[in-house]
Protein backbone atom coordinates (compact mmCIF):
# COMPACT_ATOMS: atom_id res chain seq x y z
CA UNK A 1 0.00 0.00 0.00
CA UNK A 2 1.37 3.26 -1.14
CA UNK A 3 1.95 5.97 1.56
CA UNK A 4 -0.34 8.23 0.57
CA UNK A 5 -2.90 5.84 0.29
CA UNK A 6 -2.42 4.41 4.39
CA UNK A 7 -2.58 8.30 4.87
CA UNK A 8 -6.22 8.81 3.89
CA UNK A 9 -7.23 6.22 5.59
CA UNK A 10 -6.31 7.35 8.72
CA UNK A 11 -9.18 10.56 8.29
CA UNK A 12 -10.87 9.98 4.83
CA UNK A 13 -12.37 13.72 3.79
CA UNK A 14 -15.35 12.97 1.64
CA UNK A 15 -17.17 15.29 -0.51
CA UNK A 16 -20.80 14.19 -1.34
CA UNK A 17 -22.19 14.48 -5.04
CA UNK A 18 -26.16 14.03 -5.43
CA UNK A 19 -26.81 13.16 -9.39
CA UNK A 20 -30.46 13.07 -9.41
CA UNK A 21 -31.05 11.60 -6.11
CA UNK A 22 -34.12 12.12 -4.15
CA UNK A 23 -32.74 13.57 -1.38
CA UNK A 24 -32.98 10.83 1.11
CA UNK A 25 -29.58 9.40 0.62
CA UNK A 26 -28.02 12.50 1.02
CA UNK A 27 -29.84 13.45 4.12
CA UNK A 28 -29.02 10.11 5.65
CA UNK A 29 -25.37 10.93 4.72
CA UNK A 30 -25.63 14.71 6.56
CA UNK A 31 -27.54 12.45 9.75
CA UNK A 32 -24.17 10.95 9.78
CA UNK A 33 -22.44 13.88 10.72
CA UNK A 34 -24.80 14.95 13.97
CA UNK A 35 -24.73 14.44 17.55
CA UNK A 36 -26.34 10.37 17.37
CA UNK A 37 -23.98 9.11 15.17
CA UNK A 38 -21.23 11.65 14.46
CA UNK A 39 -18.40 10.20 12.22
CA UNK A 40 -16.68 13.00 12.66
CA UNK A 41 -14.91 11.38 15.28
CA UNK A 42 -13.72 9.04 13.16
CA UNK A 43 -11.91 11.78 11.16
CA UNK A 44 -14.54 11.64 8.48
CA UNK A 45 -15.09 15.13 7.28
CA UNK A 46 -17.85 16.28 4.92
CA UNK A 47 -15.37 18.81 2.65
CA UNK A 48 -16.79 21.72 0.53
CA UNK A 49 -14.37 21.50 -2.47
CA UNK A 50 -13.91 17.72 -4.64
CA UNK A 51 -9.71 19.07 -4.24
CA UNK A 52 -9.79 18.68 -0.23
CA UNK A 53 -11.47 15.38 -0.67
CA UNK A 54 -10.11 11.46 -0.51
CA UNK A 55 -13.20 9.95 -1.01
CA UNK A 56 -15.90 10.82 -3.47
CA UNK A 57 -19.81 10.24 -2.22
CA UNK A 58 -21.78 9.53 -4.53
CA UNK A 59 -25.81 8.71 -4.53
CA UNK A 60 -28.37 9.31 -7.01
CA UNK A 61 -29.50 7.88 -10.18
CA UNK A 62 -27.17 9.60 -12.40
CA UNK A 63 -28.85 11.72 -15.01
CA UNK A 64 -28.08 13.27 -18.55
CA UNK A 65 -27.63 16.66 -16.78
CA UNK A 66 -25.43 15.61 -13.85
CA UNK A 67 -23.28 12.80 -15.53
CA UNK A 68 -21.34 15.48 -17.53
CA UNK A 69 -20.75 17.33 -13.96
CA UNK A 70 -19.98 14.00 -12.65
CA UNK A 71 -17.47 13.12 -15.37
CA UNK A 72 -15.77 17.08 -14.96
CA UNK A 73 -15.40 16.49 -11.19
CA UNK A 74 -13.90 13.11 -11.44
CA UNK A 75 -10.94 14.88 -14.11
CA UNK A 76 -10.48 17.31 -10.97
CA UNK A 77 -10.36 14.73 -8.00
CA UNK A 78 -6.45 14.47 -6.39
CA UNK A 79 -5.86 10.77 -6.87
CA UNK A 80 -5.56 8.60 -4.85
CA UNK A 81 -9.36 9.10 -4.59
CA UNK A 82 -12.16 6.17 -3.64
CA UNK A 83 -15.62 6.07 -4.23
CA UNK A 84 -18.50 5.04 -2.17
CA UNK A 85 -22.17 4.60 -4.20
CA UNK A 86 -25.17 5.29 -1.51
CA UNK A 87 -27.96 3.52 -1.78
CA UNK A 88 -30.31 1.57 -4.57
CA UNK A 89 -29.99 3.93 -7.19
CA UNK A 90 -26.15 4.06 -8.08
CA UNK A 91 -26.21 0.46 -7.68
CA UNK A 92 -29.09 -0.87 -10.12
CA UNK A 93 -30.75 2.33 -10.62
CA UNK A 94 -33.61 0.84 -8.76
CA UNK A 95 -36.94 2.23 -9.68
CA UNK A 96 -35.94 4.75 -12.26
CA UNK A 97 -34.00 2.07 -13.93
CA UNK A 98 -36.30 2.32 -16.99
CA UNK A 99 -36.39 6.18 -17.29
CA UNK A 100 -35.29 7.93 -20.02
CA UNK A 101 -33.08 10.50 -18.15
CA UNK A 102 -31.02 7.99 -16.27
CA UNK A 103 -29.26 5.76 -18.99
CA UNK A 104 -26.48 4.27 -17.12
CA UNK A 105 -25.22 2.81 -14.13
CA UNK A 106 -23.22 4.88 -11.69
CA UNK A 107 -19.99 2.11 -13.04
CA UNK A 108 -20.29 2.66 -16.07
CA UNK A 109 -18.80 6.13 -15.70
CA UNK A 110 -16.56 6.12 -13.11
CA UNK A 111 -15.26 3.05 -11.15
CA UNK A 112 -16.78 2.25 -7.64
CA UNK A 113 -15.38 0.63 -4.76
CA UNK A 114 -18.12 0.03 -2.25
CA UNK A 115 -21.87 0.38 -2.64
CA UNK A 116 -23.66 0.80 0.16
CA UNK A 117 -27.16 -0.93 -0.86
CA UNK A 118 -31.01 0.94 0.94
CA UNK A 119 -33.47 3.33 0.19
CA UNK A 120 -32.01 4.65 2.06
CA UNK A 121 -29.56 3.00 3.85
CA UNK A 122 -29.50 3.83 7.28
CA UNK A 123 -26.81 6.07 8.61
CA UNK A 124 -25.60 2.71 10.72
CA UNK A 125 -25.31 0.98 6.92
CA UNK A 126 -23.49 3.96 5.97
CA UNK A 127 -20.85 3.61 8.95
CA UNK A 128 -20.63 0.17 8.02
CA UNK A 129 -19.96 0.61 4.44
CA UNK A 130 -17.18 3.03 5.55
CA UNK A 131 -15.40 1.04 7.54
CA UNK A 132 -15.77 -2.05 4.34
CA UNK A 133 -13.81 0.63 2.43
CA UNK A 134 -11.30 1.00 4.74
CA UNK A 135 -10.72 -2.74 5.55
CA UNK A 136 -11.33 -3.52 1.95
CA UNK A 137 -8.62 -0.66 0.65
CA UNK A 138 -6.13 -1.21 3.87
CA UNK A 139 -6.17 -5.05 3.48
CA UNK A 140 -7.03 -5.28 7.40
CA UNK B 1 -21.16 50.40 -13.27
CA UNK B 2 -19.65 46.87 -14.08
CA UNK B 3 -22.07 44.19 -13.23
CA UNK B 4 -20.88 40.34 -11.97
CA UNK B 5 -22.20 37.22 -12.68
CA UNK B 6 -22.04 34.67 -8.92
CA UNK B 7 -22.71 31.02 -10.40
CA UNK B 8 -23.80 29.40 -7.09
CA UNK B 9 -23.87 25.80 -7.62
CA UNK B 10 -24.85 23.10 -9.08
CA UNK B 11 -22.50 21.01 -6.65
CA UNK B 12 -21.99 23.58 -3.86
CA UNK B 13 -20.84 22.65 -0.06
CA UNK B 14 -24.19 24.50 1.24
CA UNK B 15 -26.78 23.06 -0.83
CA UNK B 16 -27.04 19.33 -0.87
CA UNK B 17 -28.84 18.90 -4.00
CA UNK B 18 -27.94 20.11 -6.85
CA UNK B 19 -28.98 23.33 -8.11
CA UNK B 20 -27.65 25.94 -10.28
CA UNK B 21 -28.10 30.04 -9.69
CA UNK B 22 -26.61 32.85 -11.56
CA UNK B 23 -26.99 35.87 -8.95
CA UNK B 24 -26.17 39.36 -11.02
CA UNK B 25 -23.93 41.39 -8.72
CA UNK B 26 -23.29 45.03 -8.34
CA UNK B 27 -21.38 45.42 -5.48
CA UNK B 28 -22.62 43.97 -2.79
CA UNK B 29 -26.38 43.90 -3.90
CA UNK B 30 -27.87 41.09 -5.77
CA UNK B 31 -29.78 42.73 -8.93
CA UNK B 32 -30.79 39.50 -10.69
CA UNK B 33 -31.36 35.92 -9.95
CA UNK B 34 -31.87 33.19 -12.38
CA UNK B 35 -32.05 29.57 -11.47
CA UNK B 36 -31.45 26.43 -13.67
CA UNK B 37 -32.45 23.24 -12.44
CA UNK B 38 -32.63 20.07 -14.59
CA UNK B 39 -29.56 18.20 -12.20
CA UNK B 40 -32.51 15.94 -10.57
CA UNK B 41 -34.99 15.02 -12.95
CA UNK B 42 -35.42 11.30 -13.30
CA UNK B 43 -38.97 11.04 -15.65
CA UNK B 44 -40.95 9.88 -13.00
CA UNK B 45 -44.70 11.27 -14.61
CA UNK B 46 -43.31 8.97 -17.56
CA UNK B 47 -42.11 5.77 -15.25
CA UNK B 48 -45.75 6.48 -13.28
CA UNK B 49 -47.84 5.68 -16.54
CA UNK B 50 -46.13 2.03 -17.35
CA UNK B 51 -46.86 1.45 -13.56
CA UNK B 52 -50.06 -0.07 -11.57
CA UNK B 53 -51.88 2.56 -9.41
CA UNK B 54 -50.60 0.39 -6.26
CA UNK B 55 -46.91 0.48 -7.38
CA UNK B 56 -46.87 4.44 -8.35
CA UNK B 57 -47.26 4.72 -4.91
CA UNK B 58 -43.72 3.63 -4.13
CA UNK B 59 -42.72 5.33 -7.32
CA UNK B 60 -43.63 9.34 -6.33
CA UNK B 61 -42.34 8.11 -2.45
CA UNK B 62 -39.16 8.56 -4.15
CA UNK B 63 -40.04 11.98 -5.53
CA UNK B 64 -38.63 13.65 -2.80
CA UNK B 65 -37.15 11.98 0.54
CA UNK B 66 -38.25 14.70 2.75
CA UNK B 67 -41.57 14.93 1.35
CA UNK B 68 -42.34 11.02 1.31
CA UNK B 69 -45.37 10.95 2.82
CA UNK B 70 -46.73 14.25 1.21
CA UNK B 71 -46.41 12.73 -2.53
CA UNK B 72 -48.11 9.04 -1.99
CA UNK B 73 -50.97 10.88 0.46
CA UNK B 74 -52.13 13.25 -2.67
CA UNK B 75 -51.54 10.96 -5.15
CA UNK B 76 -53.66 8.02 -3.56
CA UNK B 77 -55.64 11.15 -3.18
CA UNK B 78 -55.97 11.75 -6.81
CA UNK B 79 -57.19 7.82 -7.62
CA UNK B 80 -59.47 7.51 -4.92
CA UNK B 81 -60.82 11.16 -6.30
CA UNK B 82 -61.47 9.07 -9.51
CA UNK B 83 -64.42 7.37 -7.93
CA UNK B 84 -66.69 7.69 -5.18
CA UNK B 85 -64.95 5.99 -2.69
CA UNK B 86 -64.85 6.00 1.48
CA UNK B 87 -61.35 5.77 3.03
CA UNK B 88 -62.02 3.96 6.64
CA UNK B 89 -61.62 6.13 9.33
CA UNK B 90 -58.94 4.72 11.16
CA UNK B 91 -56.78 4.71 7.62
CA UNK B 92 -57.53 8.29 7.66
CA UNK B 93 -56.49 8.88 11.07
CA UNK B 94 -52.89 6.84 10.68
CA UNK B 95 -52.59 8.95 7.54
CA UNK B 96 -52.55 12.30 9.58
CA UNK B 97 -50.24 10.64 11.72
CA UNK B 98 -47.57 9.83 9.34
CA UNK B 99 -47.82 12.80 7.25
CA UNK B 100 -47.58 15.32 11.00
CA UNK B 101 -44.87 13.55 11.87
CA UNK B 102 -43.22 13.94 8.79
CA UNK B 103 -43.74 17.51 8.83
CA UNK B 104 -42.29 17.61 12.31
CA UNK B 105 -38.85 15.44 10.97
CA UNK B 106 -38.92 18.34 8.02
CA UNK B 107 -39.25 21.32 9.69
CA UNK B 108 -36.47 20.51 12.36
CA UNK B 109 -34.46 19.66 9.14
CA UNK B 110 -35.26 22.87 7.95
CA UNK B 111 -34.28 24.79 11.16
CA UNK B 112 -31.26 22.81 11.41
CA UNK B 113 -30.05 23.79 7.79
CA UNK B 114 -30.71 27.13 8.28
CA UNK B 115 -28.81 27.42 11.38
CA UNK B 116 -25.85 25.60 9.49
CA UNK B 117 -26.26 28.45 6.58
CA UNK B 118 -26.24 31.33 9.18
CA UNK B 119 -23.44 29.67 10.68
CA UNK B 120 -24.92 28.31 13.87
CA UNK B 121 -23.98 25.07 13.84
CA UNK B 122 -25.42 24.62 17.61
CA UNK B 123 -29.15 24.81 16.11
CA UNK B 124 -28.14 22.61 13.05
CA UNK B 125 -27.11 20.38 15.93
CA UNK B 126 -29.79 20.48 18.36
CA UNK B 127 -32.43 20.33 15.50
CA UNK B 128 -31.04 16.97 13.82
CA UNK B 129 -31.04 15.93 17.37
CA UNK B 130 -34.37 16.28 18.11
CA UNK B 131 -35.20 14.90 14.19
CA UNK B 132 -33.90 10.89 15.30
CA UNK B 133 -36.59 10.93 17.70
CA UNK B 134 -39.22 11.94 15.23
CA UNK B 135 -37.13 9.23 13.16
CA UNK B 136 -37.50 6.72 15.56
CA UNK B 137 -40.77 7.42 15.81
CA UNK B 138 -41.82 6.99 12.28
CA UNK B 139 -39.47 3.86 11.93
CA UNK B 140 -41.42 2.38 15.34
CA UNK B 141 -44.64 3.30 13.49
CA UNK B 142 -43.78 2.29 9.62
CA UNK B 143 -40.99 0.19 9.78
CA UNK B 144 -38.53 2.68 8.23
CA UNK B 145 -36.84 5.85 9.08
CA UNK B 146 -37.51 8.03 5.52
CA UNK B 147 -39.60 6.27 3.34
CA UNK B 148 -42.37 4.63 4.66
CA UNK B 149 -44.69 3.09 1.97
CA UNK B 150 -47.92 3.30 4.42
CA UNK B 151 -49.87 4.32 1.55
CA UNK B 152 -51.92 2.71 -0.88
CA UNK B 153 -54.74 3.64 -2.64
CA UNK B 154 -58.02 3.33 -0.29
CA UNK B 155 -56.23 2.81 2.76
CA UNK B 156 -52.71 1.98 4.39
CA UNK B 157 -51.16 -1.07 4.29
CA UNK B 158 -49.58 -1.27 7.36
CA UNK B 159 -51.85 -1.27 10.94
CA UNK B 160 -50.18 0.55 14.00
CA UNK B 161 -50.17 -1.22 16.98
CA UNK B 162 -51.42 -0.98 19.94
CA UNK B 163 -48.58 -1.77 21.89
CA UNK B 164 -46.70 0.71 20.21
CA UNK B 165 -48.75 4.12 20.79
CA UNK B 166 -47.76 4.58 24.16
CA UNK B 167 -43.90 4.21 23.39
CA UNK B 168 -44.67 6.17 20.51
CA UNK B 169 -46.37 9.16 22.56
CA UNK B 170 -43.71 8.90 25.26
CA UNK B 171 -41.00 9.46 22.89
CA UNK B 172 -42.97 12.29 21.28
CA UNK B 173 -43.61 13.64 24.75
CA UNK B 174 -39.72 13.60 25.23
CA UNK B 175 -39.04 15.77 22.62
CA UNK B 176 -41.03 18.74 24.06
CA UNK B 177 -39.02 20.28 26.37
CA UNK B 178 -36.22 20.26 23.97
CA UNK B 179 -38.40 21.77 21.16
CA UNK B 180 -39.49 24.65 24.14
CA UNK B 181 -36.04 25.40 24.65
CA UNK B 182 -34.98 25.51 20.94
CA UNK B 183 -37.53 27.43 20.32
CA UNK B 184 -36.29 30.12 23.00
CA UNK B 185 -32.85 29.92 21.78
CA UNK B 186 -33.96 30.85 18.11
CA UNK B 187 -36.62 33.28 18.73
CA UNK B 188 -34.95 35.33 21.38
CA UNK B 189 -31.86 35.55 20.26
CA UNK B 190 -30.47 38.61 19.38
CA UNK B 191 -27.74 38.39 16.83
CA UNK B 192 -30.70 36.12 14.78
CA UNK B 193 -32.95 39.17 15.21
CA UNK B 194 -30.69 41.20 13.69
CA UNK B 195 -29.93 38.77 10.90
CA UNK B 196 -33.18 37.61 10.16
CA UNK B 197 -35.68 40.39 10.21
CA UNK B 198 -36.29 42.70 7.10
CA UNK B 199 -33.96 39.98 5.11
CA UNK B 200 -35.93 39.21 2.31
CA UNK B 201 -39.70 40.36 2.77
CA UNK B 202 -42.51 39.24 0.25
CA UNK B 203 -45.47 41.91 0.67
CA UNK B 204 -49.02 40.18 0.93
CA UNK B 205 -49.70 41.43 -2.31
CA UNK B 206 -46.51 39.77 -4.13
CA UNK B 207 -47.05 36.24 -2.58
CA UNK B 208 -50.60 36.50 -3.92
CA UNK B 209 -48.89 37.23 -6.93
CA UNK B 210 -46.47 34.39 -7.40
CA UNK B 211 -48.90 31.89 -5.89
CA UNK B 212 -46.67 31.01 -3.14
CA UNK B 213 -47.81 28.30 -1.32
CA UNK B 214 -47.08 26.67 2.73
CA UNK B 215 -45.03 28.60 4.73
CA UNK B 216 -43.59 30.78 2.74
CA UNK B 217 -47.57 32.20 1.81
CA UNK B 218 -48.45 32.36 5.02
CA UNK B 219 -45.21 34.14 6.68
CA UNK B 220 -46.93 37.14 4.39
CA UNK B 221 -50.23 37.51 5.86
CA UNK B 222 -52.08 35.02 3.14
CA UNK B 223 -53.74 32.09 5.57
CA UNK B 224 -53.80 29.53 3.11
CA UNK B 225 -53.64 25.85 4.40
CA UNK B 226 -55.22 22.78 2.38
CA UNK B 227 -55.61 21.50 5.75
CA UNK B 228 -58.02 24.32 7.30
CA UNK B 229 -59.30 25.41 3.36
CA UNK B 230 -60.47 21.48 2.16
CA UNK B 231 -59.91 19.32 4.90
CA UNK B 232 -58.52 16.07 4.51
CA UNK B 233 -57.59 13.40 6.58
CA UNK B 234 -59.00 13.40 10.46
CA UNK B 235 -57.89 16.88 10.21
CA UNK B 236 -61.64 18.29 9.90
CA UNK B 237 -62.25 16.47 13.42
CA UNK B 238 -59.25 17.48 15.07
CA UNK B 239 -58.50 21.34 16.87
CA UNK B 240 -55.70 23.07 15.66
CA UNK B 241 -54.10 26.58 15.16
CA UNK B 242 -52.77 28.00 11.32
CA UNK B 243 -49.89 29.77 11.84
CA UNK B 244 -49.79 32.87 10.02
CA UNK B 245 -47.53 36.03 10.70
CA UNK B 246 -47.58 39.61 8.83
CA UNK B 247 -43.81 40.48 8.03
CA UNK B 248 -43.33 38.15 5.26
CA UNK B 249 -39.44 38.07 6.36
CA UNK B 250 -36.91 35.23 6.67
CA UNK B 251 -37.67 35.94 10.34
CA UNK B 252 -41.40 35.00 10.25
CA UNK B 253 -41.00 32.26 8.23
CA UNK B 254 -38.44 30.67 10.75
CA UNK B 255 -41.39 31.38 13.49
CA UNK B 256 -43.78 29.90 11.21
CA UNK B 257 -41.90 26.57 11.09
CA UNK B 258 -41.23 26.57 14.69
CA UNK B 259 -44.84 27.14 16.20
CA UNK B 260 -46.30 24.81 13.16
CA UNK B 261 -44.25 21.46 14.96
CA UNK B 262 -45.56 22.33 17.97
CA UNK B 263 -49.13 22.02 16.38
CA UNK B 264 -48.34 18.60 14.26
CA UNK B 265 -46.94 17.33 17.84
CA UNK B 266 -50.16 18.53 19.55
CA UNK B 267 -52.49 16.48 16.04
CA UNK B 268 -50.11 13.46 16.01
CA UNK B 269 -50.37 13.07 19.76
CA UNK B 270 -54.90 13.30 19.63
CA UNK B 271 -54.12 10.59 16.49
CA UNK B 272 -52.31 8.45 18.65
CA UNK B 273 -54.56 8.54 21.61
CA UNK B 274 -57.72 8.84 19.80
CA UNK B 275 -56.98 6.03 16.87
CA UNK B 276 -60.28 4.89 16.42
CA UNK B 277 -60.70 0.92 15.26
CA UNK B 278 -62.16 -0.74 11.90
CA UNK B 279 -60.29 -1.60 8.76
CA UNK B 280 -57.78 0.03 7.23
CA UNK B 281 -57.97 -0.96 3.92
CA UNK B 282 -61.05 -0.28 1.73
CA UNK B 283 -59.97 -3.18 -0.67
CA UNK B 284 -60.64 -1.15 -4.02
CA UNK B 285 -60.41 -4.08 -7.04
CA UNK B 286 -60.65 -1.95 -10.12
CA UNK B 287 -60.26 1.81 -10.93
CA UNK B 288 -63.10 3.18 -13.72
CA UNK B 289 -62.40 5.53 -16.61
CA UNK B 290 -62.07 8.73 -15.17
CA UNK B 291 -59.89 11.56 -13.75
CA UNK B 292 -59.11 12.79 -10.42
CA UNK B 293 -57.08 15.49 -8.48
CA UNK B 294 -55.80 15.28 -5.50
CA UNK B 295 -54.38 17.80 -3.04
CA UNK B 296 -52.63 17.94 0.38
CA UNK B 297 -50.69 20.37 2.21
CA UNK B 298 -46.87 19.10 2.68
CA UNK B 299 -44.17 20.61 4.50
CA UNK B 300 -43.55 23.18 1.86
CA UNK B 301 -47.03 24.27 0.69
CA UNK B 302 -49.67 22.51 -1.27
CA UNK B 303 -48.79 19.87 -3.24
CA UNK B 304 -51.18 18.44 -6.04
CA UNK B 305 -51.56 15.59 -7.99
CA UNK B 306 -53.59 14.54 -11.09
CA UNK B 307 -53.95 10.96 -12.26
CA UNK B 308 -56.22 9.93 -15.58
CA UNK B 309 -57.19 6.57 -15.87
CA UNK B 310 -58.78 5.07 -19.05
CA UNK B 311 -59.84 1.74 -16.99
CA UNK B 312 -56.99 -0.48 -17.07
CA UNK B 313 -54.85 -0.79 -14.19
CA UNK B 314 -51.77 1.52 -15.14
CA UNK B 315 -52.52 5.84 -15.18
CA UNK B 316 -52.89 7.03 -18.51
CA UNK B 317 -51.57 10.36 -16.88
CA UNK B 318 -49.89 11.16 -14.08
CA UNK B 319 -49.11 15.24 -13.44
CA UNK B 320 -47.21 16.14 -10.16
CA UNK B 321 -46.65 19.64 -9.15
CA UNK B 322 -44.84 20.25 -6.04
CA UNK B 323 -44.57 22.84 -3.44
CA UNK B 324 -41.30 24.82 -4.63
CA UNK B 325 -42.13 24.90 -8.18
CA UNK B 326 -44.64 27.48 -6.78
CA UNK B 327 -42.35 28.86 -4.22
CA UNK B 328 -39.39 29.28 -6.03
CA UNK B 329 -39.99 32.26 -8.46
CA UNK B 330 -40.74 34.23 -5.28
CA UNK B 331 -36.68 34.61 -5.33
CA UNK B 332 -37.41 37.13 -7.54
CA UNK B 333 -39.03 39.46 -5.62
CA UNK B 334 -36.88 38.43 -2.16
CA UNK B 335 -33.44 38.26 -3.15
CA UNK B 336 -33.33 41.45 -5.20
CA UNK B 337 -32.06 44.02 -3.67
CA UNK B 338 -30.28 42.25 -0.95
CA UNK B 339 -26.63 41.55 -0.52
CA UNK B 340 -24.86 38.33 -1.52
CA UNK B 341 -24.37 37.25 2.40
CA UNK B 342 -28.13 37.25 3.13
CA UNK B 343 -29.06 35.40 -0.59
CA UNK B 344 -28.15 31.85 0.55
CA UNK B 345 -30.75 32.02 3.64
CA UNK B 346 -33.06 34.26 1.63
CA UNK B 347 -32.73 31.46 -0.95
CA UNK B 348 -32.83 28.29 2.10
CA UNK B 349 -35.95 30.33 3.58
CA UNK B 350 -38.61 29.08 1.57
CA UNK B 351 -37.26 25.11 2.12
CA UNK B 352 -36.43 24.31 -1.60
CA UNK B 353 -37.06 21.05 -2.57
CA UNK B 354 -35.87 20.65 -5.87
CA UNK B 355 -36.25 16.98 -6.35
CA UNK B 356 -40.19 16.98 -5.86
CA UNK B 357 -39.74 20.24 -8.64
CA UNK B 358 -37.94 18.60 -11.52
CA UNK B 359 -40.81 17.18 -13.62
CA UNK B 360 -39.83 18.65 -16.33
CA UNK B 361 -36.24 19.35 -17.74
CA UNK B 362 -36.33 22.15 -20.24
CA UNK B 363 -33.38 22.17 -22.40
CA UNK B 364 -33.73 23.63 -25.76
CA UNK B 365 -31.34 26.90 -25.30
CA UNK B 366 -28.80 27.03 -28.48
CA UNK B 367 -30.77 24.37 -30.28
CA UNK B 368 -29.36 21.77 -28.20
CA UNK B 369 -32.05 18.83 -27.83
CA UNK B 370 -31.40 16.62 -24.90
CA UNK B 371 -33.36 13.89 -25.22
CA UNK B 372 -32.39 12.89 -28.98
CA UNK B 373 -31.39 9.32 -27.98
CA UNK B 374 -28.11 7.32 -26.47
CA UNK B 375 -25.49 10.21 -27.36
CA UNK B 376 -24.40 10.81 -23.96
CA UNK B 377 -21.34 11.27 -25.19
CA UNK B 378 -21.51 14.12 -27.68
CA UNK B 379 -23.90 15.91 -25.72
CA UNK B 380 -21.41 15.67 -22.96
CA UNK B 381 -18.74 17.24 -25.44
CA UNK B 382 -20.97 19.88 -26.27
CA UNK B 383 -21.44 21.30 -22.92
CA UNK B 384 -17.93 21.08 -22.20
CA UNK B 385 -17.54 23.11 -25.45
CA UNK B 386 -20.08 25.51 -24.31
CA UNK B 387 -18.90 25.67 -20.65
CA UNK B 388 -15.36 26.67 -21.89
CA UNK B 389 -17.03 29.88 -23.97
CA UNK B 390 -19.08 31.27 -20.88
CA UNK B 391 -19.21 29.93 -17.52
CA UNK B 392 -23.06 30.10 -17.16
CA UNK B 393 -25.12 28.66 -20.45
CA UNK B 394 -27.76 31.63 -21.10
Amino acid sequence: MSLKLKALLKSPWVFHLSTGSCNNCDIETLDCLTPRFDIERFGMLLVGSIKHADVLLVSGSCNRMSVERLKILWEQVPRPCLVIGIGTCTGSRGLFRDSYNCPVPLDAIIPVDVYIPGCPPKPEAIIAGVVKLIQKVGGA
Amino acid sequence: MGKTVIPIGPYHPLQEEPEFFTLTVDGETVIDIDVRIGYNHRGIEKLSESRVFENSTFLVERICGICSTSHPYAYTRAVEDIFPMEVPIRAKFIRTIIAEGERIHSHLLWLGLAGHFLGYNTVYMWAWKLREEILDVMEILSGNRNNYAMFKPGGVRRDINAEDIPICLKKIDSIVPTLVMLKMAVLDDPVLHARLKGVGVMSYQEAIDFSALGPTSRASGVARDVRKDSPYGAYDELDWDMIVTENGDVFDKAVIRILEMFESIKITKYCLEHLPDGPIDANIKDVPVGEGIGHIEAPRGETFHYVKSDGTNRPVRHKVRAPTFMNLPTYKATVKGQTISDATIILAAIDPCYCCTERVAVKNEKGVRLYNGQDLVRLCREKTDRMRKGMAPK
